[in-house]
């Protein structure tokens, strides 16, 4: 058994034992739930290569909401998060927030005083690095203005560990459109690589038609996925409907994250959509954090959903 | 000669009855207004097969209006009136949203669109 199995497993032993590990999903192409579980339900992973990490997706955080019906800690619920994460034996490479860090508010200097506040609960992250993107709450009502003097561009790429990340900005336009200058700068970004480099797009709204009748699309996806359709290991991680879904367009993944500060119905499930009622003998039930385990070499992404509190803790 | 004649204005009425047949039937406008964070009315009744052209006056904001089901959709800019045309062509009702970020409470800018016989 390797150094590098070994550590992997105590780490996953670590989130089942203490109450921490949630569901598992695996993102490798076309693998599905039932196959994660049959994968764990062996008993091992292969072992981990050096070049093998995992992050944290944190997600719609919304900083500044109220709405005691549906999370009565709407103020403490980030902070109770990040203790969660701060508190993993072995830290993630990188956390990642998805979008909409602040709720939105017509008042600029509110605004700031959200991303401000937004910044220094992000700040107690013990990860050495935090990559963060804009929801449309942050960003729509000025274009980025603010956002950007806080957390700098609003779209951008980063390389980990033979990963090429990327972070699109599908928010910034009021509209949900990348647009054709952001579309033209990915197309420019992905012209230099192989088309087996593995490559994850982060982002916060769907990158496909999840449900246009609740809105959740963006306008110009269909264009940012053609771009990506000749590269073979693409996954996307992304935020914006408040609950974990999983889906393919054809052999891209797209995954998103739960919400910490309230949780929406699954699409079309409910004639209105509206947050999810807060429920008292199950606190932060639907919220939630996720470790993203990534095996580079066959760009393999399990995925264990986090709750917000640890079992036995509050 | 006056019976070709009295022949041919036959022929005329007969041809101009079968386009008025076939002629779509006019269409029903609609006016709406979209302010945040609300369509007034939010409701609309349509008959199936019969045009609908809804006219949006955004009174405060730039909105948007996407009806999904017919994959219409369209910007509606602040201070304008923007004509919308729909063909109702099936029974049933539909939901329809603005899709342009107006604010706090945008997510629930939503209305019906309802096709009846």
């Amino acid at each position: 058994m390797s150094t590098w199995m070994t550590k992997d497993t105590n780490r996953r032993d670590f989130l089942r034992l203490a109450g921490i590990g949630g569901v598992v999903f695996a993102s490798a192409l076309g693998a599905t739930a039932a196959g994660a579980a049959t994968k764990r339900g062996r008993g091992g992973y292969a072992a981990r290569a050096k070049s093998d990490f995992y992050f944290v997706q944190l997600s719609d955080t919304h900083i500044g909401f109220e709405g005691p019906a549906v999370n009565p800690d709407a103020a403490g619920t980030l902070e109770k998060a990040i203790a969660t994460v701060n508190a993993l034996d072995e830290q993630p490479d990188f956390v990642v927030f998805t979008g909409d860090l602040t709720h939105t508010t017509d008042d600029a200097s509110q605004r700031r005083e959200r991303m401000k506040r937004f910044q220094g609960i992000a700040g107690t992250l013990r990860a050495k690095s935090v990559h963060f993107m804009a929801g449309e709450h942050d960003a729509a009502p000025d274009r980025g203005d603010v956002y950007q003097s806080f957390f700098g561009a609003l779209h951008y790429t980063f390389d980990h560990k033979g990963v090429h990340f990327i972070v699109l900005d599908n928010v910034s336009d009021p509209g949900a459109i990348i647009g054709d200058a952001q579309l033209t700068w990915l197309q420019h970004d992905l012209a230099r690589l192989k088309h087996d480099h593995p490559i994850v797009v982060l982002t916060h709204r769907p990158l496909f038609d999840l449900y246009p009748e609740w809105d959740w699309a963006t306008r110009d996806a269909a264009a940012t996925i053609a771009a990506l359709e000749p590269f073979s290991n693409v996954t996307v991680f992304y935020g914006h409907i408040h609950q974990e879904h999983h889906h393919m367009t054809g052999h891209i993944a797209h995954h998103s994250a739960k919400s910490l500060i309230f949780a929406l119905p699954a699409p079309g499930s409910v004639p209105k959509k509206a947050p999810i009622p807060w429920d008292a003998s199950e606190p932060y039930r639907g919220l939630g954090a996720r470790d993203v385990e990534a095996e580079v070499a066959r760009a393999d992404y399990e995925l264990t959903e986090l709750p917000v509190v640890r079992a036995g803790r509050s | 000669m006056a019976a070709a004649l009295v022949a041919l204005l036959g022929i005329v009425v007969i041809a101009r009855l079968a386009d008025a047949a076939t002629a779509p039937a006019p269409a029903t406008v609609v006016a709406l207004t979209a302010q945040r964070f609300a369509y007034a009315p939010e409701t609309i009744i349509a008959k199936v097969g019969v045009p609908l052209v809804l006219e949006i006056t955004a009174l405060d904001h730039d909105h948007g209006f996407n009806l999904p089901a017919f994959g219409v959709r369209a910007d509606l800019k602040a201070g304008t009136t923007t004509r919308v045309e729909i063909v109702p062509d099936r029974i049933g009702s539909f939901a329809f949203h603005c899709d342009v970020f107006c604010g706090d409470g945008h997510e629930e800018m939503t209305g019906t669109l309802h096709v009846v016989e």
